[in-house]
């Protein structure tokens, strides 16, 4: 349920490293617990973030949530395919769930993400 | 996982948990938001049926001679409209207009009526009703402790309760009850009513019956798409069908009037609590009336976002907003000036940092067939 090569943050993103870019998106926790998820909004290409900023909003039937950059950096694409279908990020969050690719800034703000089984003791 | 211990519990708490509802605290009451999802509770509703418990909703029996002339004094509807075993529904007003609640009102007999009020109003009501009875001869009792209420609700409603009730349900019509159904062994009062827009029943039993009772429909509607559904889904499905909650599309500083409740507002039908104020609003224009709306650019409005017209001036505010699973658009309620209620009218919701297009359109945004 939670994939051993990612980290995640204390408010349920998580993130996938690959070089300088690092794709997020939220955890299936996150997704679990806000329900049907009914709209997605996202940053445009080339936006700056720091690590810790809202970058986009997941709203369920019930619930409007804020996504926070699990570290700085500029957005290099959002995914456009859940902007049409944000049941993605129900049916497939590590997948075609995923939200945005931030080309990170500060590698070492890496240091205050969580892995997987840390983040798992965190939800019990 | 919400703390539930200092909450209200109904007696289904347990068999919530047993079918995996989602527990929580809904306005001080532990009950389910939802079992499977929202989504898919709502598509139920609208295509086979779901039960829900409302037990939580409040029930106060007016009874003695003057019990008419009563519940015909304090609520907006005209009470001489309907007979024994049948329900009416109604808003219930202060004096200046504004609303107290909207309820049902169940009558036994010309002596014995039984209201069935919002769980959230429900101690604000009894203590209204008490209140305004000083010059009628009736004796007022809360019975909401000792009332169970589950709503069947959806096409297959019918088919389902027909399986295990000694009343042949079709001979329920629309808004009348019949008292003592026997449902798989255990007493109820059934009425054809809910708050979903389907066609459906709801059935009041005593608390320690209900679990039984929610296990003979639950087993009888296995194999015709029957769902445990949520207080979500009742939400949803009520929204769009425009069907008013009280906080939202009515409160205190709302007359049923601007919340476009003409039909259950009666001015001409004698004298009841606010009808003064209610003759006078309507004559002078009233301040601001209920619209429906349909967003065109993305983004789901939301309870309290504001609304602006079309040069920019914050108009009004969105009463109530969602995705609607139906229509698989995004849809509001909201307040604005009565100038602005045309259909076709264009509107701007304030999302977060922005100001979304939408359009005013026909409500209820959706009515059952047939």
């Amino acid at each position: 349920m939670y994939p051993e090569d990612l980290m995640y943050t204390e408010n349920h993103e998580w993130i996938r490293v690959e070089g300088d870019v690092a794709t997020v998106g939220i955890s299936d926790y996150a997704q679990n617990e806000l329900g049907d998820i009914v709209f997605v909004e996202l940053p445009e290409v080339d936006e700056d973030f720091g690590q810790g900023d809202a970058m986009g909003v997941v709203e369920s039937v019930k619930a409007v949530s804020d996504i926070y950059m699990p570290v700085g950096g500029t957005i290099v694409e959002a995914n456009e395919d859940v902007l049409d279908a944000p049941d993605l990020v129900n049916s497939d969050p590590y997948g075609e769930g995923w939200l945005v690719k931030v080309r990170f800034s500060d590698e070492s703000e890496m240091d205050s993400l969580m892995n997987a089984e840390d983040y798992q003791a965190t939800l019990e | 996982m919400a703390d539930l211990e200092n909450l209200k519990k109904t007696p289904l708490l347990e068999t919530h948990r047993k079918y995996g509802g989602k527990i929580i605290d809904f306005g001080g009451w532990a009950l389910p938001v939802q079992f499977e999802g929202i989504i898919e509770e709502h598509k139920a509703v609208r295509n086979a049926a779901g039960l829900f418990d409302v037990s939580h909703m409040g029930e106060v029996r007016v009874v003695g001679p003057d019990a008419l002339a009563y519940v015909d004094y304090l609520l907006t509807n005209d009470l001489s409209r309907i007979e024994d075993n049948q329900i009416i529904y109604s808003p219930m007003c202060y004096p200046d207009g504004g609303t107290v609640d909207d309820l049902l009102v169940y009558r036994v007999s010309g002596e014995e009526f039984l209201m069935v009020v919002n769980a959230a109003n429900a101690a604000k009501d009894y203590q209204w009703i008490v209140d305004n009875a000083d010059d009628f001869d009736v004796e007022i009792t809360d019975e909401s402790p000792d009332t169970a209420q589950m709503a069947l609700q959806g096409p297959r409603a019918e088919d389902i309760l027909a399986t295990v009730a000694d009343v042949d349900p079709a001979e329920i019509p629309f808004f009348r009850f019949r008292d003592g159904v026997d449902i798989g062994g255990e007493k109820a009062l059934v009425s054809r009513t809910g708050y979903t827009g389907e066609d459906g029943f709801e059935i009041y039993c005593a608390p320690g019956v209900a679990p039984a009772v929610w296990e003979t429909l639950m087993a009888a509607g296995k194999d015709m798409g029957l769902k445990p559904t949520g207080l979500g889904a009742r939400d949803t499905l009520r929204f769009e069908a425009c069907l008013p909650l009280y906080g939202q599309e009515l409160g205190p500083d709302i007359s049923p009037l601007e919340a476009k409740l003409n039909f259950a507002v009666k001015l001409d039908a004698g004298d009841f609590i606010g009808r003064d104020a209610l003759v006078e609003a309507k004559e002078a224009g009233l301040a601001k009336r209920l619209v429906g709306f349909e967003m065109e650019d993305r983004g789901v409005p939301r309870t309290g976002y504001p609304i602006y017209d079309a040069e920019d001036n914050e108009v009004g505010h969105v009463s109530s907003g969602s995705y609607s699973p139906t229509l698989e658009k995004n849809i509001g309620l909201g307040f604005v000036p009565t100038d602005r209620i045309k259909w076709g009218t264009r509107l701007q919701i304030g999302v977060r940092n922005r100001k979304l297009n939408a359009v005013v359109t026909k409500i209820p945004f959706y009515k059952r067939e047939g």
